[in-house]
């Protein structure tokens, strides 16, 4: 086990900000770090100080096409940085959660017209009771069109106040 | 690796049913649930037949005897009560067993704990629709209640032992049941007769014998990739 010296450490964390701030795909309001997929970036050292970057990013579900476009993305980012040798590889576990999204990541999702996930409180996916606000006009009285929406991760809403229909980001 | 490819192809199969209603869908937020929960299955394949090889070449390229799926997945979709019945039947099964798979300490355990979340949803659309079609008209009614019983000799198929899948069919098939009647039962709807398993029962999908609909299936899920091997766009 070789110890990291600082500047090494600097470098990791340097790559991680920079794969992190690359915009998801589908929301490109959020970051991936924001939205909780991006999951360790590691730089690893082989003979001749050949450098290697290793980027571990977990879907948000299972079936998620764009996965493929943030692997493409991330690795594009960082070797706008300088890096050559960059490997995204996708990991399922643990698996993503909606937890995972930060409350800057919410805010943005709810500035961007989509309400955001509720906190999940134990117990599974499905059964929940605290209200859906419409990220319109901040009604409570909100109610469920389809449990999916435009992309897997979302419900379809409409909000009873202002009558416009919104995206949930649905709890996962 | 036979639990793999067993499970890998009912996701493929099933996955590629519900895509088959694109563009034909009763209303479009059905088409596009539907779309999502065929998406959820595809992840869900592509990762099961990953680990038994190149999914491509498994998904293209194999014939239909090589297939491991339940007969019940390859069923056409029929009306959209059959669907719906077909969704039941299978999101009650699938929903247990990757519980089940997530807690043992198996190669299916990252897939499944993360899968069985999202099949979680796939479940509640079946339960919805089927209270609301098995509840609802005279005609919604029988169409669901026809649908039900149609399908139903599929169902002891999903039961069966498969060789390295680490999980006790005879406690999953116990859930399953308590989950169909319910469902059943709460939308005024008969539990199907006739046997699940025996002699007049279907299934021998995970020995590689299919029923007919599913070759014209295979036919048009794989001929653009025959025709065009390598082929990119």
């Amino acid at each position: 086990m070789v110890t990291p010296t600082r500047a090494e450490e600097a470098l990791e964390r340097e790559l991680r900000r920079v794969a992190g701030a690359v915009p998801d795909p589908e929301l490109p309001v959020v970051s991936l770090a924001e939205l909780g997929v991006l999951r360790d970036v590691r730089v690893s050292y082989g003979p001749c100080g050949h450098r290697s970057v290793r980027v571990e990013l977990t879907p948000t579900y299972t079936g998620c096409p764009a996965v493929e476009t943030m692997s493409e993305d991330i690795e594009a980012a960082l070797r706008a940085h300088g890096q050559r040798d960059v490997a995204v590889v996708t990991v399922l576990s643990p698996p993503w959660s909606t937890e995972d999204i930060s409350d800057e990541g919410r805010r943005k999702l709810a500035e961007a017209g989509i309400a955001p996930p509720r906190p999940q409180g134990g117990g599974g996916a499905v059964p929940l009771s605290l209200a859906i606000r419409c990220p319109h006009c901040g009604s409570t009285a909100t109610e469920l069109l389809s449990r999916f929406s435009s992309t897997a991760c979302k419900a379809l809403r409409r909000c009873s106040a202002c009558g416009e229909p919104f995206d949930h980001f649905k709890e996962l | 690796m036979s639990a793999a490819l067993a499970l890998g192809d009912d996701a493929l199969v099933l996955s590629h049913r519900l895509g088959e209603w694109a563009g034909r869908a009763p209303v479009l937020e059905e088409e596009v649930a539907l779309a999502n929960i065929a998406l959820d299955l595809l992840g869900q394949a592509r990762s099961l037949l990953s680990l038994v090889g190149d999914e491509d070449e498994l998904a293209y390229l194999r014939q239909e005897r090589a297939f491991r799926n339940v007969q019940l997945v390859e069923q056409p979709n029929g009306d959209f009560a059959h669907t719906i019945a077909r969704q039941l039947y299978f999101s009650a099964y699938q929903l247990p067993l990757y519980r089940e798979l997530a807690v043992a300490d198996g190669p299916f355990a990252p897939l499944a704990a993360k899968a069985a979340k999202e099949v979680e949803y796939h479940l509640d659309h079946a339960r919805q629709w089927t209270l609301r079609l098995g509840d609802g008209t005279e005609e919604s009614h029988e169409r669901m209640r026809r649908a039900c019983a149609a399908l139903w000799r599929f169902t002891g198929e999903l039961f069966r032992p498969v060789e390295g899948l680490d999980a006790d069919p005879a406690a999953l098939e116990a859930e399953w049941l308590a989950t169909v009647r319910d469902v059943l039962e709460r939308a005024t709807l008969p539990l199907p007769e006739g046997p699940r398993s025996g002699g007049w029962a279907a299934g021998a999908g995970r020995e590689g014998l299919h029923t007919e609909a599913f070759s014209r299936m295979l036919a048009e899920m794989q001929h653009l990739h025959r025709s065009h091997p390598g082929a990119s766009w």
